[in-house]
């Protein structure tokens, strides 16, 4: 169970977490979605108590992280698999983690065999590791401790598919036999895929939060057509609301078939017309994204 | 310096045990003893030397001394063919490069942000940083004891091969001061880390530091007669590798190098242990 309680983090004038409040429950995997710079990794730094925020608490199991008093046994962390003394080999990464937790040696193979590192790798230095192998070992890392909570940020980043495919299933069974798994990503559908609960943060704030189903389940119709334009007004005047969903591409609060009555009374042709499942989360996460736009005016 | 594992006071689970890494979750409560400090220590100390750097700074101390010790045999003059010229030859590379292993083992945790790990699997940083502390004296220490028992031996051969009778010229007062000054050397590798907290920052202070200071203060000294009269009580080098050739202090210099580590040493490191307790570490 980790509990984050109206974290409030300002960097001189710059407010990176404004009144954050959020749960992750046992038995469940929560996704913290939010695109870049949304703060994600400050939450999380926060969590551990590697940032001190302005204002603010957050506990793990009960307690504040820096009162537990063998942290690697309950809480496994991966904040950045690049964080690591390039000139150590990953096995000896490993063996130190395992040392400082006083966990026994053989657990370092057990946890090599586990993320799929093979002995020969493992006595490479870091250095020299692929994108994926540091992120194996840092799952690896996180994992050795055997916790009861996990707190992963971006751990699917430099996964082949096969990799994501073994991590979701891992993260599956860890939440199934009553695990805490909380982890972050900027990607809505990597996320979709494997959270019971959502949590979306934009520019330091809480936007939506709640299980996958009630977020998912924002009701309505989408509706694809060249007349938009046409095919909106006629929908205001029938008294519904239409939202641009896409260039061509609307999404309508009522059903598919309301919809397509007024789409064939006022004669505009349709692409496409079903319901829109999801749809207004995935809406919102793209305004999100497009308020940070990096890209510039793109379309 | 346990590094033995402790298992959770409340035993494992009962059932469940995993058999091979498949991992568990919480399906049970167990509280675990917390972290005992001899055993962050043991970390410390193993993390000085299991890196690249760590390996070839313990390497070149190797090579330097067996080098030195046979330069001693080949050219010195029979009568510095003693004790002193041969533990000199393997612990003055020592006291050189082992505060490098002290620096590198306080930025390491920055420069190349193992920390993130580091300070998450022990989140009290005064630990960690006193582990990093303990374990930079006791490097110290034990490499000034290899230095004088290598040098020691290396007496014996080396007054043989040159056919010159074996000499004794140190005092038992002698090799405790030099264990002091290379215990002070040790903690002024750590202050530099815990203040500069960047590898190649606090390596380049440290040899402006240990080198280039001493030498301005030398040529001040020698050329300016007001500096002559107080470098005692501003030069913390000066004051310190006298140590190494020293039987005994006198009450004024004792006071010395106690005002001059004061400034030179324990202000910075203050300085550096606030700035580690307050600084984000990503
Ligand atoms: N020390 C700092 N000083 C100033 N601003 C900072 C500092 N640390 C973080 N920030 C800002 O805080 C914001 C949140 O950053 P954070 O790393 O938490 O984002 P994120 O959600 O993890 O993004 P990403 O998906 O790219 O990893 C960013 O705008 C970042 O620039
Ligand atoms: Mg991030």
């Amino acid at each position: 169970m980790i509990l984050i309680d109206s974290l409030t983090m300002k960097y001189g004038g710059f407010t990176a977490l404004d009144d954050v409040s959020f749960a992750s429950e046992p038995g469940r995997v929560t996704g913290f979605l939010g695109p870049n710079g949304a703060g994600k990794s400050t939450t999380m730094r926060i969590m551990v108590g590697l940032t001190k925020p302005t204002s603010g608490h957050a506990t793990v199991a009960g307690r504040r992280y820096a009162d537990l008093p063998n942290p690697g046994r309950e809480v496994g962390v991966l904040l950045d698999a690049s964080a690591q003394h390039a000139g150590r080999t990953g096995r000896e990464i490993l063996t130190i983690a395992a040392r400082t937790m006083g966990v026994p040696g053989r657990r370092v193979d057990e946890m090599l065999d586990l993320v799929s590192l093979t002995p020969t790798e493992a006595g490479r230095r870091v250095r020299n590791y692929s994108l994926g192998m540091r992120q194996r070992l840092g799952i690896a890392t996180a994992l050795i401790g055997d916790p009861h909570v996990l707190i992963l940020d971006e751990p699917a980043n430099g996964l082949d598919p096969a990799g994501i495919r073994w991590m979701r299933d891992l993260l599956r069974g860890y939440a199934d036999q009553g695990g805490t798994v909380l982890l972050s990503s900027h990607l809505l559908h990597e996320i979709e895929v494997i959270a019971d609960d959502l949590i979306v943060i934009g520019n330091g704030r809480i936007v939506a939060q709640g299980t996958k189903a009630e977020l998912l389940a924002t009701a309505g119709t989408l509706v694809r057509t060249p007349d938009t334009a046409v095919l909106a007004q006629a929908i205001a005047s029938a008294g519904l609301v239409a939202h641009s969903s896409g260039p061509d591409l609307l999404r309508v609060e009522s059903d598919p078939h309301v919809v397509g009555r007024i789409a064939l009374e006022t004669g505009v042709p349709l692409v496409e017309l079903r319901a829109a499942e999801g749809a207004g989360l995935e809406e919102m996460f793209l305004e999100l994204t497009a308020e940070t736009q990096r890209e510039g005016a793109a379309a | 310096m346990s590094t033995t594992t402790i298992t959770p006071t409340s035993g494992t689970p009962a059932s469940g045990t995993p058999t091979s890494g498949t991992p568990t979750a919480g399906a049970r409560r167990t509280t675990y003893p917390p972290i005992p400090f001899g055993r962050i220590l043991g970390v410390e100390l193993r993390k000085m030397f299991d890196t690249r750097s760590g390996f070839w700074l313990l390497m070149s101390i190797g090579i330097l001394a067996v080098l030195a010790s046979a330069a001693v045999v080949l050219f010195a003059p029979d009568e510095e063919i003693a004790y002193g010229s041969f533990a000199g030859a393997i612990g003055i590379p020592m006291s050189i490069l082992l505060p490098v292993i002290a620096v590198l083992s306080v930025t390491g945790e920055w420069s190349q942000r193992s920390g993130l790990t580091t300070f998450t699997l022990v989140p009290s940083r005064g630990r960690v940083i006193a582990a990093k502390a303990v374990a930079a004296v006791g490097v110290g220490v034990a490499g000034m004891a290899v230095a004088l028992a290598v040098g020691a031996l290396g007496n014996v051969v080396g007054s043989q091969l040159a056919g010159v009778p074996t000499q004794w010229d140190a005092t038992a007062a002698n090799l405790g001061f030099i264990v002091l000054a290379s215990v002070l050397g040790q903690l002024m590798g750590f202050m530099l880390g815990v203040l500069v907290r960047n590898s190649p920052g606090a390596i380049v202070g440290y040899f402006v530091y240990a080198f280039i200071v001493p030498t301005l203060s030398g040529v001040l000294a020698s050329t300016q007669d007001w500096y002559r009269d107080v470098q005692q009580w501003v030069d913390f080098q000066y004051n310190q590798t006298s140590l190494y050739d020293t039987v005994g202090l006198s009450g004024d210099e004792a006071a010395q190098l106690a005002v001059t580590a004061g400034l030179w040493l324990v202000l910075p490191m203050l300085v550096g242990l606030w700035l580690v307790s307050r600084s984000e570490v990503k």
